[in-house]
């Protein structure tokens, strides 16, 4: 916070840096050797991968029988997996797209991180379809191309098929977006290397790149396209993984809340996955001049945000299933609240509900130990409602002599930690070769050299941390 | 055929702001500028045209759509025509969807393509840079000595006023 003297708002980077500093800041995590830190998690998640490729291996040879499911219950845990990793990308899109259209200056600390995070995400995410086809390899099947079986095409009205469509052009535009935004980081490294591996790849991944302003000017207008692009993309994907359930006519799922009410859920959680890494990672790279806590105020707002949304979504399917007048759908909210899975429902509502409303207080914002408990427990939160979602609507359909109960087995446990393993080891990865922090943006929102802006910063502004844009009037 | 540039560096943004704009009002023509990250209204003061990608980012997207759209209709009504749940064969609104997804593919990624092959990046292709530590915290300004009333100590004068921490004049293989 600023002294009680200045009206300033707090800087978005702490410590008064000029460019060459950044530079070092960012580029020293990778030119020095891994911390035993590093290591010990690296060896952690590799483990857990470990395990879990192992798990994998089995119930591909073996076949999806290895699952829990039942006939009732056709779908349950690695639906649950697959849409919980999918909500996590969507808050580095957020971040990185959505926020840059706001002109959210904060955002250029945490964009690299959580668009690294939203990538690693989706590719969890898409393990368990893979799974479940039964059949990986032939995976390629829902694609559209032409055969010699007729050709006989997909079906372009399910939604199965939307959603192959929508994940994947989700996850080349993230990777691609991700990529155009590193390449200037690529070139400084390149050139702050000295002859030897290291500035081979980044020679060839940084495509030339000379700081040429005739190029700047049009990354910058590509940048702006593809923000513009990736905010509705962000929010068409989590809108068609909720049709996969909403066109349906399963009760508790055949509802038009769905689309709104999976996208702020996928923020929510995405959110919560973000804070969880950050703390983390200013603390283990000390990046804590990047990582302040103004941007994990703000983080803390958004979750609050959403989380509001979240429990305003659930408290309006009860009220939709006690006014639509429809047996099924009474039955089937009355069941999660009070049915064999009540247990896994107040877990989601004290989760998502209760324990966000935490964050309306400064105290538990600013304290980071409260944030990063809260963080694991909205994510705890947002699997069980998942959960919730997927289970309890289908273990008690229309006719009571199909009901049945769902337990996942070991090896669905084990599949699910193995992506746990999997996104921690990837992130590890890209924490050790890549810059964690948009270098490039970074350095353009520094106090250094720009006397003339800070005279423009708005005298009357007493609110010193906030998410509007960090000098008024920059925009003009 | 070669030419004469002048080069100056400058080390922060207020500076190679400044000293862009007072060249051009010395009529001076600015063949570019190299910098380690994009400054706020860099462009217009040095007056450089904005960039024209934003009318081929329209067009992908709009032929990505129309085919995705066309596709979609001819493999479900003409092609393969298949009864699912008596919908009619044309069912336009659930065909919007994938439609959408196509477009913004299109749009992105042949973007992205189109911005690598204007600014000429590819793999492996060496950099070439006026001056050390541009992609890190140095400004690098070029203009062009376009004849012989160049007059190189009244332009180095003017940068040294706006802070240049060097200036140079070389011969350069034009591109």
């Amino acid at each position: 916070m600023a002294e009680a003297s200045s009206n300033l708002r707090t800087p978005l980077i702490l410590g008064d840096k000029k460019p060459i500093e950044v530079s070092d800041d960012i580029c020293g995590i990778l030119e020095r050797k891994p911390t035993q830190l590093w290591w010990a998690a690296f060896g952690v998640s590799l483990f857990v991968l470990i395990v879990g490729a192992i798990a994998t291996a089995y119930q591909v040879s073996t076949g999806i029988g290895t699952w829990g499911l039942n006939k009732s219950v056709g779908w349950a845990f690695d639906i649950t997996n697959f849409v919980f990793w999918i909500g996590i990308g969507h808050a580095g899109t957020l971040i990185s797209a959505i926020l840059f259209l706001f002109r959210q200056r904060w955002r250029t600390s945490v964009n690299r991180a959580a668009e690294a995070m939203t990538i690693i995400a989706v590719l969890c995410a898409a393990i368990f379809p893979l799974i479940h086809m039964g059949r990986p390899w032939l995976a390629f099947w829902p694609l559209p191309y032409p055969n010699f079986r007729g050709p006989l095409w997909v079906n372009f009205r399910s939604p199965l098929v939307w959603d192959i469509f929508a994940i994947s052009t989700y996850f080349i535009i993230s990777s691609v977006f991700w990529y155009v935004g590193l390449i200037p980081d690529l070139a400084t490294i390149r050139d702050r290397a000295k002859e030897g591996i290291r500035k081979k790849i980044m020679g060839i991944l940084s495509l030339g790149w000379d700081g040429s302003y005739r190029t700047w000017v049009r990354y910058e207008t590509v940048y702006l396209l593809l923000a513009g692009l990736a905010t509705p993309l962000v929010v068409s994907v989590h809108t068609i993984v909720s049709m996969d359930f909403a066109t349906s006519i399963i009760p508790g799922w055949h509802t038009t809340i769905f689309p709104p009410y999976f996208v702020a859920g996928a923020v929510f959680s995405g959110f919560a996955m973000v804070l969880l890494l950050i703390p983390i990672a200013r603390k283990v790279m000390n990046l804590e001049d990047y990582f302040t806590m103004r941007h994990i105020d703000a983080m803390c707002k958004i979750i609050l945000l959403t989380g509001s949304i979240v429990g305003l979504a659930y408290l309006t399917e009860f009220f939709t299933a006690a006014y639509s007048g429809s047996v099924y759908e009474q039955f089937v909210f009355m069941n999660r609240a009070f049915g064999p899975y009540a247990w896994a429902y107040w877990i989601m509502v004290s989760c998502n509900v209760i324990s966000p409303q935490l964050m309306w207080f400064k105290r538990v914002r600013s304290n980071l130990y409260i944030v990063f408990a809260l963080t694991i427990v909205v994510n705890i939160g947002m699997w069980f409602e998942r959960f919730v979602i997927i289970v309890t609507s289908l273990h008690r359909d229309y006719l009571p002599s199909s009901w049945a109960d769902y337990t996942p087995t070991i090896i669905e446990l084990l599949t699910l930690a193995g992506t746990f393993g999997l996104f921690f080891t990837l992130f590890l990865l890209f924490c050790r070769f890549l810059p964690v922090i948009a270098m490039g943006e970074v350095k353009g929102i520094l106090s250094y050299g720009r006397s003339k802006r800070a005279r423009n910063v708005s005298k009357t502004c007493d609110e010193p941390v906030g998410m509007t844009p960090a000098l008024e009037g920059e925009e003009a | 055929m070669s030419r004469r540039i002048f080069l100056s560096v400058f080390d922060n943004e207020d500076d190679i702001m400044d000293a862009a704009r007072a060249v051009r009002e010395e009529g001076l023509t600015i063949v570019d500028i190299y910098a380690p990250y994009a400054v706020h209204g860099l462009e217009k003061a040095a007056g450089f045209a904005p960039s024209r990608l934003p009318w081929i980012c329209f067009a992908l997207g709009l032929a990505g759509a129309a085919f995705k759209i066309w596709f979609e209709f001819w493999t479900t009504s003409t092609s393969w025509p298949i009864n699912v749940g008596g919908k009619p064969w044309n069912s336009w609104p659930a065909f919007l969807p994938i439609t959408f997804e196509v477009m913004v593919l299109a749009a992105g990624v042949g973007t992205v393509l189109a911005l690598f092959i204007t600014s000429r990046l590819w793999p492996g292709k060496k950099a070439v840079m006026p001056f050390p530590g541009v992609t890190d915290d140095r400004f690098a300004l070029i203009l062009e000595e376009k004849d012989a009333t160049f007059n190189a100590d009244a332009v180095r004068r003017l940068c040294e006023k706006y802070n240049a921490v060097h200036t140079e004049e070389r011969e350069e293989n034009k591109r």
